[in-house]
């Protein structure tokens, strides 16, 4: 099973990585969300401050929908999605699997440039470490949340519209509890309630994640 | 345990009144078939008659609207642990992922379905052992073709689902390709091909079964369907 898992992961991060623009774009768009708020809210430090982790955290959760549509999509195109249903390899290990290497694409490039905006956004030093943590455990629940959400659209032409407004509303939580998290640590005040909200959801999107993107899958390829 | 191996009656794959309706639209109503080991049943009929829709009925991708589906007498259809260990299913798509390598292709799908043979030597059968280390988007559609039915050779189930395995082929390579199905009939195995040409396959060993003998008539009502 595991050795089922590890190369559909490699191969999926292999594909993202000859393709080559798809996780440089993500990073690219992310860096760029950022770097328009100092342009509209001004250059004054004690703002910029305040707005900092939010604003961090929202564009990682916009760059994160932008990869998401293709998640399925591509292996629905060219016929490996009907193979992967056919195989005796379970679906809900294929999207455990896939989740897995769109986070490994997309969330991880953004969590090691999260500390450079950071410094952009005169985000206090004591944030640095509890945001990159809590990004840590709060992202892969977007993509196995987005895992549903792309399953769902797979056989829709143009469902990336679509795909967004079903999924962002469900990324709500994990901005609550990553933003607060971090304002908390900001602020010298306990992290830990947080922290646990955040690792409880994201563990709560692991294990219904599989099971209802699977379902999404068959029901879609009729 | 020789003797059950060897009596084939038990072994037969047989399809009973098999219905499809995709969307409101009938498709083919009460389809019968019968399968042996060694023997081919070729689907003929108008594009649009249902061919593909039946395939994917076997492969499970599909409901069947009615009917049962048997393997030695036990009901399959719809039995994923059954389909996904014995039938392998090549759609009009190859399901190969244009950045990948062809050898790259074919080793994914090799662990995926448990196959620990040598790859190369699949695709020597069927002429493509000199594209192996070429990305599948730089290869003709005869090409991609003759990698996906790499993969085909490579799948350790004994029934093929073939749907029109021979668009995009030269005539060199449907030759080798019926050669290949005559050699996979002799071993015991089992094909169901869609086809608008003739595949080659040992006239003997295949039945051919038009798909328009089963289409819906006009008087066929599909409130009563819906009913039950």
């Amino acid at each position: 099973m595991l050795k089922l898992a590890l190369s559909i992961i490699g191969r999926d991060v292999r594909l993202s990585m000859r393709h080559g623009s798809a996780t440089t774009m993500v990073m690219g768009f992310f860096v760029m969300v950022i770097t328009m708020f100092p342009f509209a809210i001004g250059p004054e430090q004690n703002i910029l401050q305040r707005v900092s982790v939010g604003v961090i955290w929202v564009a990682a959760l916009l760059s994160c929908l932008l990869s998401l549509d293709r998640m399925f999509q591509s292996d629905y195109e060219d016929g490996s999605l009907d193979q992967f249903v056919l195989s005796p390899v379970p679906l809900e290990l294929v999207v455990v699997a896939k989740c897995i290497a769109h986070w490994l694409t997309t969330s991880l490039p953004l969590i090691v440039i999260a500390p450079l905006l950071g410094i952009m956004m005169n985000l206090p030093e004591q944030g640095f470490s509890a945001l990159i943590y809590t990004m840590l455990i709060g992202t892969p629940a977007l993509s196995f949340i987005g895992g549903i959400g792309a399953s769902l659209t797979v056989t829709l032409r143009r469902g990336g519209v679509l795909l967004s407004l079903l999924i962002l509303p469900l990324y709500i939580p994990v901005l609550i509890f990553g933003v607060l998290a971090v304002k908390a640590a900001i602020g010298g005040y306990p992290v830990m309630e947080h922290v646990m909200l955040l690792s409880g959801f994201t563990l709560f999107s692991a294990a219904i994640a599989p099971w209802a993107a699977a379902a999404a899958i068959r029901s879609g390829l009729e | 345990m020789d003797f059950l191996v060897s009596d084939i009656s038990t072994d037969i794959l047989s399809g009973q009144g098999l219905t499809c309706i995709r969307g409101d639209k009938p498709i083919f109503s009460d389809l019968a078939f019968e399968l042996a080991p060694g023997q081919a049943l070729i689907l003929n009929g108008t594009n649009g008659s249902g061919k593909s829709s039946l395939m994917k009925i076997i492969a499970g991708l599909l409901p069947a609207e009615h009917g049962t589906m048997t393997y030695g007498g036990e009901a399959i259809l719809g039995d994923r642990d059954w389909i996904s260990h014995n039938i392998c299913y090549l759609a009009h798509k190859n399901g190969m992922k244009p950045e990948l390598t062809v050898a790259e292709n074919l080793a994914f799908w090799a662990t995926m379905e448990h196959h620990d043979g040598d790859i190369a030597i699949e695709a020597a059968k069927i002429g493509i052992d000199h594209c192996l280390d070429l990305p599948v988007c730089y290869l003709s559609s005869g090409q991609a073709r003759r990698a996906a039915l790499t993969r085909v050779l490579c799948h350790p189930g004994k029934f093929w689902l073939l749907d029109e395995p021979t668009v995009g082929l030269d005539t060199a390579g449907v030759e080798l390709l019926a050669g290949l199905m005559n050699d996979h009939l002799k071993s015991g195995g089992r094909i169901l091909a869609a086809t608008h040409i003739e595949l080659g396959i040992d006239p003997d060993k295949s039945i051919q079964l038009n798909m328009s003998d089963f289409s819906f008539t006009a008087s066929y009502d599909p409130g009563e369907d819906l009913l039950c």
